[in-house]
Order: structure tokens, then sequence, then C-alpha cells
């Protein structure tokens, strides 16, 4: 792990590498995560503000046939992802502003790299992002304002590694929200509420998209020796490292409205 | 201090001691709980290993099903392929987070536990039972004498917490 600048006392900040992206497609989003995840031992940070087009992205093991209107979805091509990560089932569009901090377990003193030690701490990062803005939660592993989500997040950890990303809903579409089913593993506080009355926009609370991002380089200089990188860096091909997020087919979609899908162990590759 | 801000409540309870494979904890290590189980090796990244003639089977330990939460997912390969120590052979998933599990030796998976298909819940309920993993038939036994019997890895562990 590359070593950062002193600070305060002496402290040497561990290095953290930024890559800012706007519009950036997900899919390759995610496929850069799951690279820097698995194939560098640097601390990352990759804000991807807004992307197109709109795109289903499930967690690694979502029931297509439980949480999308397949049919729709097929009629108006769109895109249905399968991530690396665990969680539930997002449509992010230019209103999403993506997040993602990519660590080695060693970058935060005494951070065991378990889901919630992780949750938690990111939780406290946040909160001093957007304390001053509304009555921020961490709400059943939601980020909120008071009891309505406005970010979905994710993790996968690795032996020595782990990710946590979130998309966050500066603004959205409602008509998108009609492409989901309200899931059956759903947070309690949710209440059984409807996508209108269990979300709300982060643009109803903040001045500005550039405002959250600047917040969050900030909150993340009292862990971080934060360092920009340049975008075509940190997309240099790594031909040896095949991703598993993967964009499924009208093929696979429709094959899974023809059979009974089921929920197998899946087959990895060791 | 800013460590116990950010260690999960589930860590704060835990005690650790060890236990022989049928009796009750023969002793307690300190001020936290987790079953660790004499006659087993472990790995550092929470893994157990049970030696048994050709074959070893492999699971999770209680701790580390403690730390992940309700799993509510498995990942695992199919019989005959072959694993490496340290290395990912699967990953489960709780708290919406995949987590990969990692092997503590080398060889050939002769069997994997298909009860966790439907019932990935089985791995908190039983870790050192009917939540086994994986069974492999050890390429390097040696390798074993590298892991940590239940002791050091109670040690270990407590290691992990105090910092």
């Amino acid at each position: 792990m590359s070593a950062g600048l002193a600070g305060p006392r002496g402290a040497v900040r561990p290095l953290m590498q930024l890559v800012t992206m706007s519009g950036a497609p997900i899919l390759r989003q995610l496929h850069l995560e799951e690279r820097l995840l698995r194939c560098t031992g640097d601390n990352w940070c990759i804000i991807n503000d807004g992307t197109a087009p709109a795109t289903i992205v499930m967690g690694v093991s979502g029931r297509v046939s439980e949480l999308v209107e397949i049919q729709p979805v097929l009629r108006d091509q769109v895109p249905v992802i399968r991530r690396f990560s665990g969680g539930g089932t997002v449509i992010v569009d230019q209103g999403t502003v993506f997040v993602t901090f990519i660590c080695s377990k060693n970058a935060i003193a005494g951070l065991q790299p378990f889901p919630r030690d992780i949750m938690s701490w990111t939780g406290q990062l946040y909160e001093k992002v957007f304390a001053s803005f509304g009555e921020f939660h961490l709400l059943e592993n939601d980020y909120a304002f008071s009891h309505r989500k406005f970010g979905g997040n994710a993790q996968s950890i690795t032996r020595n590694r782990w990710v946590h990303h979130t998309s966050f809903l500066w603004d959205y579409d409602m008509k998108n929200m009609d492409y989901l089913k309200i899931p059956k593993r759903a947070p309690k506080y949710r209440l059984a509420r409807n996508h209108t009355d269990f979300l709300c926009s982060m643009k109803e609370y903040m001045p500005s998209r550039s405002v959250f991002t600047e917040g969050i380089t900030c909150a993340l200089r009292d862990h971080f020796t934060v360092q920009p990188m340049e975008l075509e860096t940190a997309f240099s091909d790594d031909k040896e490292f095949v991703p598993s997020t993967k964009l499924l087919s009208p093929q696979d979609l429709e094959a899974i409205i023809s059979s009974k899908e089921t929920h197998t162990v899946h087959e990895v590759q060791a | 201090m800013a460590l116990r801000l950010w260690a999960s409540s589930a860590a704060n309870a835990l005690k650790i001691s060890s236990s022989a494979a049928r009796a009750a904890p023969a002793y307690s290590i300190s001020r936290y709980f987790s079953t660790v189980l004499d006659g087993l090796k472990y790995s550092s990244s929470h893994e157990w290993v049970k030696h048994d003639g050709s074959v070893a089977t492999i699971g999770i330990t209680d701790h580390a099903q403690d730390s992940l939460g309700e799993l509510v997912y498995v990942e695992l390969p199919t019989a005959g392929t072959q694993v490496s120590q340290g290395e990912a052979f699967g990953n489960v998933e709780s708290v919406k987070a995949t987590s990969d599990v990692n092997s503590p030796i080398s060889g050939e998976i002769v069997e994997v536990n298909a009860a966790l298909n439907e019932k990935a819940v089985l791995i908190n309920e039983s870790p050192y039972g009917d939540g086994w993993m994986i069974k492999v038939k050890p390429s390097n036994p040696s390798e074993l004498d590298a892991l940590l019997d239940a002791g050091k890895y109670t040690k270990h562990c407590e290691e992990e917490h105090a910092h």
C-alpha cells in the first residue's frame, strides 16, 4: 500500500487514488471496480456522476423473476446487469451519483473486513458529508434522510480488501421504478411503502451535485491523502482479468420467463 | 477510542473459548465468545479444516459466521475443482455483502455441501457441523502443519479485536 503525506502530529495517512467520471456506463464502472479490488493493492475512491442508458443493476444472488418486471424490460430494451457484490436491485440513470470506496483491510486502523464493521465506518464518513443538509441516518444498511432512502449500497470483501459502493439518488425518474418489483426481502423500515413513499431525491436537500462530491473528498481527507488519478490510467487494460459482473442478454431474460428460475448453488471458478 | 466507534455490536459481544469436539467449552480465553473447537486447524482468515484420513472438510468458523451476519446465499465450486492454500474457492452473501471464503489447504474438491443451496443459514446455525462447505483431498498434507490450532486461533481473534 502506498504511503501518503504526514498529517497533523506526524501521522501518515494512507494514499487514496480518486477517479472521477461523468456519465460512464455502469457496466464499465463495475468492471473497473472489480479489477481494482482484485488486481491492485491500492486504495481507491471512484465517483461517477450519472450514467446512461437507464440500467437495472442486481446483486449477485438476485432472482430476476422476483425483482424485475421482465416483459416491460424486454419491450423497452432496458439493460439488466448482475454485479459482483451483494445486496439488492436498483435502476440507475443520469440522476444517479455513484460513489465507491475500494480499500485494503489495513487502510483504516482496527477496521475488520466484515460487512457491519465496514458499513459502520462508511456511515460515519457519510454523516460528515450529509449532517448539515438533513436528518441523515444509516437505516438497516441504507442511507436515508429521516426515514426515506436516498442511497443504496453493497459490498464485496476479499481476504485483504473490500469494496463499498453506493448509488445515490440525486434525482430519479419515477417511471423507471415501474420496471422493478417490490422485493420480498425488504428492510423493516420500508413498512410496505411503494417506491414513491420510500425514496427521496438528494436535490431536495443539497444545493448541487458538486457540493456533494466535494464533501466526500473533504471527509476522506480525515483518513487518507487523496490523490486524483487520470481516467485513462485507471482504465488501463488487464486482459488477464475476467470480471464476474455480467450484462444479461434478452435471450437470458426470455429463458427466465419461459422456465422456472431456480436458486442453485452457483458454480464458481476457484 | 476511534476503533470502538467502528467495531460492530457483534464483535463487541464476542467471547472465544475452546472446547473438545463434543464437550462444553474447556476454557474461556477472554472477554470474547465464539466457539473454537479443539481438534480442528484454523486459518487466519477464519476458515477451519478437519483432516480425517484422506479427506479434509472445510468451513468457516463460528466467529466468522457471527461477524458476517445471517447468510442468505452461497457460491461454491463443483467437485473436481482444484483449490490452493490461501486462495478463494467461493463466497457467501450476508448484509448486502459478498465475502470470499478461502481454502486453508491445497487439493481437489471431492464433495460440495449441496444443502447450502437451499439453506445458506446452515452455516450460521452449525458452522462446524451441517454448515460444512467443501471436502478436499489434500495435495500437500504438510500444509496443515502451518495452520493454527484452537489456542493460537483464539489468540489471533483476540489480537484482531484488540487493535
